[in-house]
This record gives structure tokens, C-alpha cells and sequence, in this order.
């Protein structure tokens, strides 16, 4: 099949490599670069498991061709960890929260939150609530989930 | 991996228009979040796909000097909630494409797509209807004007000629000016679901607010497209702003609607659903255009 070159920038790294033009992001993120914090959940746009940041606007990487891409800066979790691995904020607060449970969506989950956070704007719970509606978590019942963000954002806004 | 045997990138509408001359079989595709999905599917297997994704010209909102609001196509519902213009001259759209599926797919979803598709419940639809969108559709033999009216063909079914794609959606200053409007989605869930109903209304008010000059109805699901509930309209042109328009529209949009029986509700309960957005959505607009009920 055909294949064609993909240059991008991804989690500060400019990159680029032959893609198969009829893979989605999410096969680019994971099979190219290793970067398995993408999950493959619904592979059609519902449960969000697979978010990631491009250009600052968090999409479903696996409603998104990877040729896409091109000239794009992408962001995933990984991006987010410290030099030596250290956990940012928001990670922290899910931990703290006990947010997770089996993992699986808190991948997409905290990337929608970096982009809820990076604007720097204070939201009401029931806005939260909207702006984190495009996943689903099977395991938590969303509580903890949005008592991370909200948490995170306050302290973010010295509000905490 | 998705399904298909090529893409080819467009990179500009001639090219798009050349590329579909070139492949008449092949889908347009532009943020992708019907055909990929529809891909996935099983079906559109083995498609040949012509992708204006890149087409960057086919963004944005902006003014014509005439006064139209000029919608890119390619504009994601995300970026039409947070124009400015749209906040300022027609905020019932914005508010309205804020209720598509979830935030991820607003982001990628386009207004564009989201009428191509000829899909009945489409958030956008119903308040394009109800505000007279007019659309610029180009093709091998130049560019065409056509109702927003006109363009629906049946389920699915849309008047787009072999080649040709909608490059802009107008909505007319006469449109716009003075009116304000309000959309209302039902459905069962608030993310992530399509809807059961969707209605969006607008009126002008006369100078002392006290009349309703001009009332428009666009409803989704309704019928097998996006229609206009033309006689409701004509019973509320020139009626008082009180509450006995807000009683005589739900009424009067039950001869203008033919809704039917899904697995999502049956036409029943499509009908009292009709009714109540209806009366809620005028309260609404007549409130917003300073109108005291």
C-alpha cells in the first residue's frame, strides 16, 4: 500500500517517518512512536480513550488519518511527565483522587483536561462536566474524575 | 487501518473538483467523522476517498460586504461556537452546533458535513433551515446559488451535481437583522447522542415589541429531512407576543410535521415533543428579542 512521508511535532520533538496513508493517528502513535498512553478503545469517536492535543485542540486520534498530521504539533501523555519522570499536576491529582481505576481512559481523559486547564479560565462543575463529556470511564462513576480536575484547576488559580 | 483503496488530497477546490472529474466514484471526505466512522463499518469498503481536509480558504467565518455571514464549510462546530461573529449576529448557531456529540468531535466535525450528509437530525440543520441559509456550491461548470431548501433531496440525499462541493454557507443580512433565535435538542442523553427532535426557532419583533413580525420554525426529524413548519409561521406572522402564541404554536406545528416511529421514539412521542420544544424555543426567542410574556 502506499505510503507517504508524515512530519510532525510530537510532545516537543520534531519527528517524521513513511506512514501507510490508510492509517489512523492513533496507528502512527503507537506502532511508529511507542507512544501506547493512546488507547484503541471504540475506534469511532465515542469513548475518547484515544485523545490527544493537536495544535491545542484535543481530537479522537482514531477518527484522524495520520497523513493528517503533517506540519501538526501533537501532544500525548507521555509529554506531559518531567524530566526524570516525575508526574505533572493534573496526573497527580488523579492519583491523589483516586480517579483510576483500570486505567484504560485516563489517558484521553487527562489530555482533555490539559486543554480545559491551558485556558486559564475558571469553569463551573457543570461546565466540567460538559467539556469532559466526550469519554467514557466504565469504572468510576466520573466522581473522582472531575473532583482531579476541578482540584487541579483551583490550584492552578491559587484558588486552593 | 481503515478501508479504502486511495486518498487523494485536494489542494485547492479546482484540485478538488479536477480530483473528483478524475475519480467519479470516489467520497469527499472533510473532517471525517461521518466516513471514517461509516468506514469502520464495513461499509464505503474498498472507497476511493478525495480528502479536502487541507483546504484551509474553505475556514472560517466573515462578513460579506452586502452584509451575508459567510460560513467556510470546513469550519468545525468548535470554532463556529467561539467566533465572535456568530456570538454577535447569530448566536443560536454557535449554541446549537455546542450540542453535536461531544467536545472532541466538535472539534473535527464541520458545518459543512454536517448538511452534505442529508441527515435529518444534524444540530446545525434545523436552524440553517429556519434562518434561509443560502449555499455556494462549485463545480466543473462554476459557481451556483442555491436555498438551503432546495438542497435537501430525501434521506441521505442532497443536491450536490457529480463534482461539485459546497464552498460556503450565507446567511442573508435580512436573515439575521433584529431576529433572535433559540434551539432546542432532545434527546436522551446531554453528550455524545443524536437527536430525537430538533427545533429551533426565531422571531422580529415589531418596534414596541408587542407583535411577532416574522416567526421562522426549522425542525430536524421531523420528516425525512430538515423542514420549515411554513404554517405555524403564517399563523404567528402578525400575532401578539404573549401567551397565547406560545399556546397556538404547539398546536399549529402538528399539521406542518411528519414525524415516524424508530427504534430512538415512536412518531407519538415525536409529536408531544414537537409541541413542548416549540412552545419553549418561541418563549425563548420572543425573550431574547425583548418581548415581556
Amino acid at each position: 500500500m502506499q505510503k507517504q512521508l508524515v512530519k510532525c511535532n510530537i510532545n516537543g520533538k520534531d519527528v517524521e517517518t513513511y506512514v501507510d496513508v490508510r492509517a489512523s493517528l492513533t496507528d502512527m502513535l503507537r506502532n511508529d512512536y511507542r507512544l501506547t498512553s493512546v488507547k484503541k478503545g471504540c475506534e469511532v469517536g465515542e469513548c475518547g480513550a484515544c485523545t490527544v492535543l493537536i495544535d491545542g485542540e484535543c481530537y479522537n486520534s482514531c477518527i484522524y488519518m495520520a497523513i493528517w498530521a503533517d506540519g501538526k504539533h501533537i501532544r500525548t501523555l507521555e509529554g506531559l511527565l518531567g524530566p526524570n519522570g516525575e508526574l505533572s499536576d493534573i496526573q497527580q491529582a488523579f492519583v491523589d483522587e483516586a480517579a483510576v481505576q483500570c486505567g484504560f481512559c485516563t489517558p484521553g481523559f487527562i489530555m482533555t483536561a490539559v486543554e480545559i486547564l491551558e485556558t486559564g479560565k475558571e469553569y463551573t462543575r457543570d461546565e466540567l462536566r460538559k467539556l469532559l463529556s466526550g469519554h467514557l470511564c466504565r469504572c468510576t462513576g466520573y466522581e473522582n474524575i472531575l473532583n482531579a480536575v476541578e482540584k487541579t484547576m483551583k490550584k492552578r488559580l491559587g484558588k486552593a | 487501518m481503515y478501508d479504502f483503496s486511495a486518498i487523494y488530497e485536494a489542494t485547492s477546490v479546482g484540485n478538488a473538483i479536477e480530483l473528483l472529474q478524475a475519480h467519479p466514484s470516489a467520497v469527499i471526505i472533510a473532517g471525517g467523522s461521518d466516513v471514517l466512522i461509516k468506514m469502520r463499518e464495513g461499509k464505503l469498503a474498498g472507497a476511493e476517498l478525495v480528502s479536502i481536509f487541507k483546504l484551509d480558504e474553505l475556514r472560517g467565518v466573515s462578513l460579506d460586504e452586502n452584509g451575508s455571514i459567510r460560513i467556510g464549510p470546513l469550519t468545525s462546530f468548535s470554532h463556529v461556537t467561539k467566533d465572535p461573529l456568530i456570538q454577535k449576529l447569530i448566536p443560536v448557531l454557535g449554541e446549537a452546533v455546542d450540542l453535536v456529540g461531544g467536545p472532541q468531535l466538535r472539534n473535527i466535525g464541520t458545518m459543512g458535513g454536517n448538511i452534505c450528509n442529508g441527515v435529518t437530525s444534524a444540530d446545525s440543520a434545523s436552524t440553517q433551515v429556519a434562518y434561509d441559509a443560502m449555499l455556494e456550491l462549485t463545480g466543473p461548470d462554476g459557481v451556483r446559488m442555491l436555498s438551503i431548501h432546495e438542497f435537501y433531496k430525501g434521506p441521505g440525499r442532497v443536491a450536490l451535481e457529480p463534482a461539485e462541493l459546497l464552498t460556503a454557507i450565507l446567511i442573508p443580512k435580512e436573515s439575521y437583522e433584529n431576529c433572535f433565535g433559540y434551539y432546542i435538542k432532545y434527546a436522551m442523553r446531554n453528550a455524545m447522542d443524536i437527536a430525537t427532535i430538533g427545533c429551533s426557532v426565531n422571531v422580529v419583533l415589531s418596534a414596541d415589541k408587542k407583535t411577532i413580525e416574522r416567526a421562522r420554525i426549522g425542525f430536524g426529524v421531523a420528516g425525512p429531512v430538515p423542514l420549515r413548519a411554513r404554517n405555524a409561521e403564517a399563523a404567528l406572522s402578525g400575532h401578539a407576543a404573549d401567551e397565547s402564541a406560545i399556546e397556538l404554536i404547539g398546536n399549529a406545528v402538528l399539521d406542518d410535521v411528519k414525524p415516524r416511529t424508530s427504534w430512538r421514539a415512536s412518531a407519538d412521542f415525536r409529536k408531544q415533543i414537537i409541541s413542548e420544544t416549540s412552545r419553549r424555543a418561541l418563549r425563548t426567542s420572543i425573550e431574547r428579542a425583548g418581548g415581556a410574556l
